[in-house]
């Protein structure tokens, strides 16, 4: 009872929001949906396969650019962009997936890095392509079904639309028997191997579909600024996805939510009043990893249970 | 003819800065399974503490060999009091280098501001060395020439003494190096200290060709990673092999096809990879 009564407060505070919070505050709530998914499916692979990725960026980026390009070069509506889009950063995950699955731990994230400053930098360099730095402008809000998404509340609820079900599915996916055995190759991968698990598909086939829910986020993202830039692609963006999945906690699914919202907050509410959003974000960085390596929502949690035990 | 010497001699010049800095990323990673991700921001640090230097110190040299001890020292003291807390938790100790690394770059901005700093040539190299009615870039060839004597001294250092036995140990198998009585906790510091320094001095020696800006940690440090991930991890010769190749990719890919300069980049990595994960010369898997 108290579990569905938890939902279906948050549910109705979800749908409530646009009618009592000003236009700022859904704008940023429907930033904080989009950061959501990216840190979620990034949490695919580094909280529940142990496979730390510096290169998620990758997958917003590319595919934010390539909606981008295809709309404003190509001339193509929405409905085949958004699908086209998807499809192709997909595929270039799986080959992405099969260089940096080569190795595990800390040389895996060395090639995600590698592969995605490749990508950043083409982004930046290719400017016959992708405008350089000036990034692709331009662009405009997809009106699925005839309903425009140009206003901030249409844009809160098709976001949120989105989240639910990219983290449901993201949800099942880890709750389902290859989940079981994702997580089986994280903690023991030579059992798992002996077991007769195939331990470098598992990981190839997360690998792929976490970069399709990173690719979803990238075409929320830029219908959202209906902007894109290389910046998206760069360290920094990946290492906020993996900020917010440390901060909330790894290996949760509430965790990369709660640590993308976060980051999300502190860098609008701080970025108001200091410049330094880069400089903050390092530190909060190195304070998590030194202060809360396990992550806030694991730690709340631990509270909690202690507080009730009482 | 002109045109493709000086190509040459800057794919050169470039695989020399890149060795100063991959060489101490792959020790760093070879012994301590640190992959140092300020590595880039050291090497910016290093180009914008020279430019300082060299307003109360007029010798290039005199600059590079301060700034490298600064750097050092500053690596050291990030070993020492960061690194060493998150002993054990590799993924944690990445992650506070990328921190640390977001900490320098936004502290050069605030520093040395956001407009490109151009550093001189020093004056008796400015000339360009003239043989047979061609000219060839002195300051480059000079570069070339610290890049070989450093991989020298690096060489003699790892291969022929007792600390570079020790290192080498450290890297091939830690436990039995700790077991057999080597102190490979003042090895960290030290190998920390030496990469942190020649990537320091690297960016000032780098200074006069690509000047210091805002954005050189991030245009340096994957050129650092795929020499090492191409060279093999903890291999001096890797590095020094892997950053020519990446040098001559990256600059004749620029001249030639400037738009798709990094892609082309990618490539050898992948073919490498694919073939031989551990890299051209390592010993050990990533």
């Amino acid at each position: 009872m108290t579990k569905w009564a938890r939902w279906i407060v948050l549910a109705a505070g979800l749908a409530a929001l646009p009618w009592v919070a000003g236009e700022y505050y859904v704008n940023l709530t429907s930033q904080i949906f989009i950061a959501a998914i990216f840190a979620a499916s990034l949490n695919l692979l580094v909280g529940y396969g142990g496979l730390p990725s510096l290169g998620h960026a990758s997958w917003l980026g590319l595919a934010a650019y390539l909606s981008a390009w295809m709309s404003l070069k190509l001339g193509l509506g929405h409905w085949a962009t958004a699908p086209a889009a998807l499809l192709a950063t997909t595929l270039v995950a799986c080959a992405f997936g099969w260089i940096s699955l080569r190795a595990t731990g800390l040389g895996f994230l060395m090639i995600t890095l590698a592969l995605s400053q490749v990508l950043w930098g083409t982004a930046y360099r290719w400017v016959s392509v992708t405008d350089g730095d000036n990034g692709l402008r331009g662009l405009t809000r997809p009106a699925p079904f005839g309903w425009s998404l140009d206003s901030a509340a249409s844009f809160y609820y098709f976001a949120l639309a989105v989240t639910v079900v990219a983290i449901f599915l993201m949800a099942m996916f880890v709750a389902s028997p290859f989940g079981a055995a994702l997580r089986g190759t994280r903690d023991q991968p030579r059992r798992m191997s002996a077991l007769g698990h195939d331990v470098w598909t598992i990981r190839w086939v997360t690998f792929v579909y976490s970069g399709f829910w990173g690719a979803v986020s990238g075409l929320l993202f830029v219908y959202y600024n209906k902007y894109i830039h290389p910046a998206s692609l760069s360290i920094t963006s990946s290492a906020e996805a993996l900020l917010g999945v440390i901060a909330g906690g790894s290996g949760t699914l509430a965790g990369p939510i709660v640590g993308a919202a976060i980051i999300m907050l502190l860098k609008n509410y701080v970025s108001a009043y200091v410049e330094r959003w880069n400089m903050l974000m390092g530190f909060v960085f190195v304070l998590i990893v030194i202060f809360v390596p396990e992550g806030v929502v694991p730690g709340a949690r631990r509270l909690w249970a202690r507080w009730r035990a009482r | 003819m002109q045109y493709w010497i000086i190509q040459t001699l800057n794919s050169l010049a470039l695989g020399g800065l890149l060795f100063l800095l991959a060489a101490g990323f792959s020790l760093i990673f070879g012994l301590m399974r640190i992959a140092n991700l300020t590595h880039g921001s050291l090497y910016m640090l290093g180009a914008y503490v020279g430019v300082t230097i060299l307003k109360f110190v007029p010798n290039l040299w005199l600059a590079a060999l301060i700034g490298g001890a600064v750097i050092a020292v500053f690596g050291g003291l990030i070993e020492r009091f960061i690194l060493r807390a998150l002993a054990g938790n590799a993924l944690g100790q990445v992650l506070v280098t990328l921190g640390i690394s977001f900490i320098v770059a936004d502290f050069c901005l605030i520093v040395w501001g956001g407009d490109p700093i151009p550093v001189q040539t020093p004056l008796a190299l400015q000339q360009p060395l003239r043989i047979g009615g061609v000219a060839f870039p002195t300051y480059r060839l000079v570069v070339l020439a610290i890049a070989v004597v450093t991989a020298i001294v690096l060489y003699v250092l790892m291969e022929r003494t007792r600390i570079g036995a020790m290192i080498r140990a450290g890297v091939d198998d830690m436990p039995m190096a700790r077991a057999v009585g080597i102190p490979v906790s003042k090895l960290f510091t030290a190998v920390f200290c030496l990469g942190a320094g020649l990537a320091g001095a690297g960016g000032i020696i780098g200074g006069p060709i690509m000047s210091a800006y805002p954005g050189l940690d991030a245009d340096m440090l994957p050129l650092a990673l795929i020499v090492v991930i191409l060279g093999g991890i903890g291999s001096l010769l890797g590095a020094f092999v892997g950053s020519f190749v990446i040098g001559a990719i990256y600059t004749f890919g620029t001249a030639l096809l400037p738009d798709l300069a990094y892609v082309i980049l990618f490539l050898p990595m992948i073919v490498v990879i694919a073939f031989r994960p551990r890299g051209l010369f390592g010993r050990r898997t990533v």
